[in-house]
């Protein structure tokens, strides 16, 4: 009997240690993988970052691809890839020589050629990218490490091209993947990066997981913005999409993720509060708004009542209205950001002064009779919902008779590429906003491109004298030439032309568990040198 | 029988075409162009035109349709415009944590309400009666979010017994699955076992005046007996009704609390679809849904002729 009993109980014991892995309660084998999570701001939809110019798309960019330059945390462009470079004396051929170690995720070796391929297909889709293919004579590879770029004329802005930070970012991909249409995806995501991406745990609408390129060669300077060595101190990086504000700060607080890209702003308040999360802004060049006018159609197609525009706007109230805590905005009249070494103060007084008599005076001789003004608002964007009904009340102040319309923000992209008259179906005002990366100069801000109807961004500003000064900008390679032109270009748009008007600037923070270190000064979101502690 | 159920499967082929049809011409009716979204805020008319034309959104509406058309009836839902990714791969990458929920909701739903019904009928008038009436009401009454919020900060935050978010399926072992299941559906739960309790009260009221149910009281049956095998069961079929009414309404319902509880499912996967205009998911998830539909209410109907003998088809 004793024997049967301790038979049983050893019976029972076997089975209740047993019951806990046959109902999936066992933690199985121990696990040393380390885990870094993060919310982003977005879905990850697509992979390809010249296809698109989406930021998430861009920020999966950089995770996956390398740059042949990079942008540091002053703004300084630095080599990336590439190891040596060379400008001839009369500054028509660079030459350029890939650094050592540099493996595809494939395991292929990263070629001259590959890069070559790279820059081409970027230089089709990015504006900053077609510009330089403008003044580019041959672009060819040399032997497999070395490939030469040459001018047609001199041109001042082929490393802050090549080296441009923000969207379309020219990642370096394989040959056989860069000879795709540009306005096709890549079939394959094969990077040199830092990370690989592991496409079959991606769940669009979810999750995205990278893992730790072992082969990567991280370069020996420290990590500094985009530039620097990119060292990786975790196995995995896993991207967690989680669209509602309350349920990513519960996850932040409850430690269920380490690290919120877009805190809403309104829960900022609620995460300095927490003991275990830290706040910091890491974007110094913030987010720039902006109202853009219809110049095709009355009343915005005469030059007063744009003008108008400047003297109704006061950018404390919208800032208010979209941010509301004085330590994330500032006030801010230049077109090319403030805090940038293209902030201008010319012209700035219209924007600056807040007198709505002005306004009203300036749409009495623009020849405004009451029109009706159609303006579009999106109101599935917090941002831009606040300040179209910012602007439509601005508008009635001086007088305008304005008819808010409501709509999503994919109804309000594709009317806005409508050129017809407001009362057929056009529009005259809509809002949008720039992140301080893509709005530094006067080729990467598209805002202010003087095109017309052909080549100008929606809203189509005309004026040629604005894109000679933005050709002259582009040819230039002294910083103090370049200064001067910046002046007499930010004149011309304030005093003529208002592509749009500048409705604020501000500066998005970023939380964090606390214990987590290394968290870069970047307008990218980057996760490389960032560690955690054991503790 | 076999014919009643067939004919009702052939029936659902001209529902799925209107379906179909009315989804197709809505979305593609409807302003929005996911080419725009693709390219991004910064993109030149000319890239989005181009872009447009490799998507095959010049088409002519009827070619694009036809084009469709053709896909599915070779059983291809088609092809995200954005992730390039097959519609019935994103659909099976998703299906799992809103079935689990669905069925997780249905189950508590079903567990509670039933039995709430049914005691609220049995004392009706009397304090437990309306104590349960007034949970009822207040679980009609209070949004599934504002609940979820609450039970998010109490049982996650404050607690921590359950994670704020995310959904581990079942593979990856039971508990985890029940830890991130378990907060979603009592929150979607709330609102069905409100509605069924309501019902099941009100038909066991009807039932419990019958003759019937009298001389059953008058054999001496004990209250168990009466109340399960002889009064639920005749007041069962209006009960089954409502629940097969609650699995439909539960499509609509699964969108708040996957978004809320951060759970990648169907819904969450056709409100990001409709937000950028991704035209085969929308389509695609829609035909599903509606197939759904007409299953369920199928097996709701074949259920009556268990439950009451009288049905026949």
């Amino acid at each position: 009997m004793p024997r049967l009993l301790t038979a049983t109980r050893r019976a029972a014991l076997a089975a209740l240690a047993a019951a806990p892995m046959a109902l999936g309660l066992g933690v199985g084998p121990a696990s040393a993988e380390s885990v870094l999570r993060i919310v982003p701001h977005a879905d990850l939809k697509n992979l390809d970052p010249i296809w698109t110019t989406a930021y998430i798309t861009r920020n999966h960019g950089y995770m996956v691809y390398d740059t042949l330059f990079a942008q540091d945390d002053k703004l300084n462009i630095h080599p990336q890839m590439v190891g040596d470079y060379s400008v001839s004396d009369d500054g028509l051929v660079y030459t350029f020589t890939l650094r050592d170690g540099l493996k595809w995720h494939d395991g292929d070796p990263v070629k001259a050629e590959d890069c070559v391929a790279s820059i081409k297909r970027w230089g089709q889709k990015d504006g900053m990218g077609q510009k330089l293919m403008d003044f580019t004579k041959e672009l060819k590879a040399v032997d497999d490490k070395t490939f030469t770029l040459t001018l047609n004329e001199p041109y001042g802005l082929v490393l802050d091209s090549i080296g441009k930070i923000s969207s379309n970012t020219p990642f370096m991909m394989k040959k056989e993947h860069a000879e795709t249409d540009p306005n096709q995806q890549v079939p394959e995501v094969v990077g040199s990066g830092p990370f690989r991406f592991v496409k079959e745990e991606w769940v669009p609408g979810a999750k995205v997981v990278y893992a730790k390129n072992e082969d990567y060669v991280p370069r020996s300077e420290p990590a500094s913005g985009a530039a620097g060595g990119k060292v990786v101190h975790f196995d995995r990086v896993e991207w967690i999409y989680i669209p509602d504000p309350a349920t990513a700060m519960n996850a932040l607080i409850n430690g269920e993720v380490d690290l919120w890209e877009t805190p809403a702003v309104d829960m900022v308040q609620l995460l300095e509060q927490d003991e275990n999360v830290e706040l910091a802004v890491i974007d110094p060049l913030g987010t720039q708004g902006w109202l853009r006018p219809n110049h095709l159609h009355p009343p915005f197609d005469n030059p007063k009542a744009r003008q108008a525009l400047l003297y109704a706007v006061n950018q404390e109230v919208y800032l208010q209205a979209i941010v509301g805590d004085p330590k994330l905005y500032k006030e801010c009249a230049a077109y090319f950001i403030c805090g940038t070494p293209n902030e201008s103060d010319v012209g700035v007084e219209a924007l600056q002064s807040h007198d709505p008599e002005m306004a009203k005076q300036l749409l009495a001789e623009a020849g405004y009779k009451g029109e009706k003004i159609i303006l579009m608002q999106s109101t599935d964007i917090p941002v831009l919902n606040a300040a179209a009904l910012v602007t439509a009340q601005v508008l009635r102040d001086v007088g305008m008779d304005v008819e808010v319309q409501a709509m999503d923000w994919s109804t309000l992209t594709s009317r806005r590429a409508e050129k017809k008259s407001p009362a057929d179906g056009g529009w005259n005002i809509f809002h949008t906003y720039a992140t301080g990366a893509d709005a530094t100069s006067p080729i990467a801000n598209i805002g202010v491109s003087g095109g017309g109807v052909d080549r100008a961004w929606f809203g189509w500003p005309t004026d040629e004298k604005t894109e000679m000064l933005r050709d002259d900008f582009a040819r230039e390679a002294d910083p103090m030439k370049k200064k001067a032109i910046i002046d007499e270009l930010q004149g011309r748009l304030f005093d003529h032309v208002v592509p749009y008007v500048n409705y604020g600037q501000w500066f998005q923070p970023v939380a964090w568990r606390k214990g987590l270190k290394g968290v870069l000064v970047s307008p990218v979101p980057f996760f490389w040198n960032i560690s955690k502690d054991s503790g | 029988m076999y014919a009643y159920i067939a004919r009702r499967l052939l029936a659902t082929l001209p529902v799925m075409a209107v379906v179909g049809i009315a989804v197709f011409l809505l979305l593609h009716l409807t302003p929005g162009d996911p080419a725009v979204v693709i390219a991004g805020d910064y993109a030149r008319p000319e890239d989005i035109e181009k872009i447009r034309e490799n998507l095959g959104l010049n088409e002519p509406l009827h070619v694009q349709f036809f084009s469709w058309v053709g896909a599915l009836l070779s059983g291809d839902l088609g092809t995200s415009i954005f992730s390039n990714l097959p519609v019935a791969k994103l659909i099976g990458q998703r299906l799992e944590p809103t079935l689990a929920l669905a069925i997780a909701t249905i189950i508590f739903a079903i567990l509670v309400a039933v039995p709430m019904g049914v005691i609220a009928a049995w004392r009706a008038g009397t304090l437990t009666d309306r104590v349960i009436m007034v949970f009822a009401v207040l679980g009609f009454s209070v949004p599934v979010f504002v609940i979820g919020y609450a039970m998010m900060w109490l049982f996650s935050i404050t607690l921590g017994w359950f994670p704020v978010q995310g959904y581990k399926p079942i593979g990856e072992g039971f508990w985890p699955f029940l830890r991130s299941i378990t907060l979603p559906t009592v929150a979607l739960g709330i609102i069905y076992v409100a509605l069924i309790a309501r019902i099941t009260r009100a038909s066991m009221l009807e039932v419990l005046t019958e003759d019937y149910m009298r001389t059953a009281r008058a054999k001496g049956l004990d209250n168990n007996a009466l109340l399960i095998r002889h009064a639920l069961r005749n007041a069962s079929v209006p009960i089954v009704t409502i629940i097969g009414i609650g699995i439909a309404l539960l499509i609509g319902g699964v969108v708040v609390t996957e978004s809320v509880f951060n759970i990648p499912g169907l819904g969450r996967l056709t409100i990001d679809a409709v937000l950028r205009r991704d035209y085969p998911i929308i389509q695609g998830v829609i035909l599903i849904f509606s197939g759904a539909y007409v299953i369920v209410n199928l097996v709701i109907d074949l259920s009556y002729t268990v439950l009451d003998p009288r049905i026949r088809y």
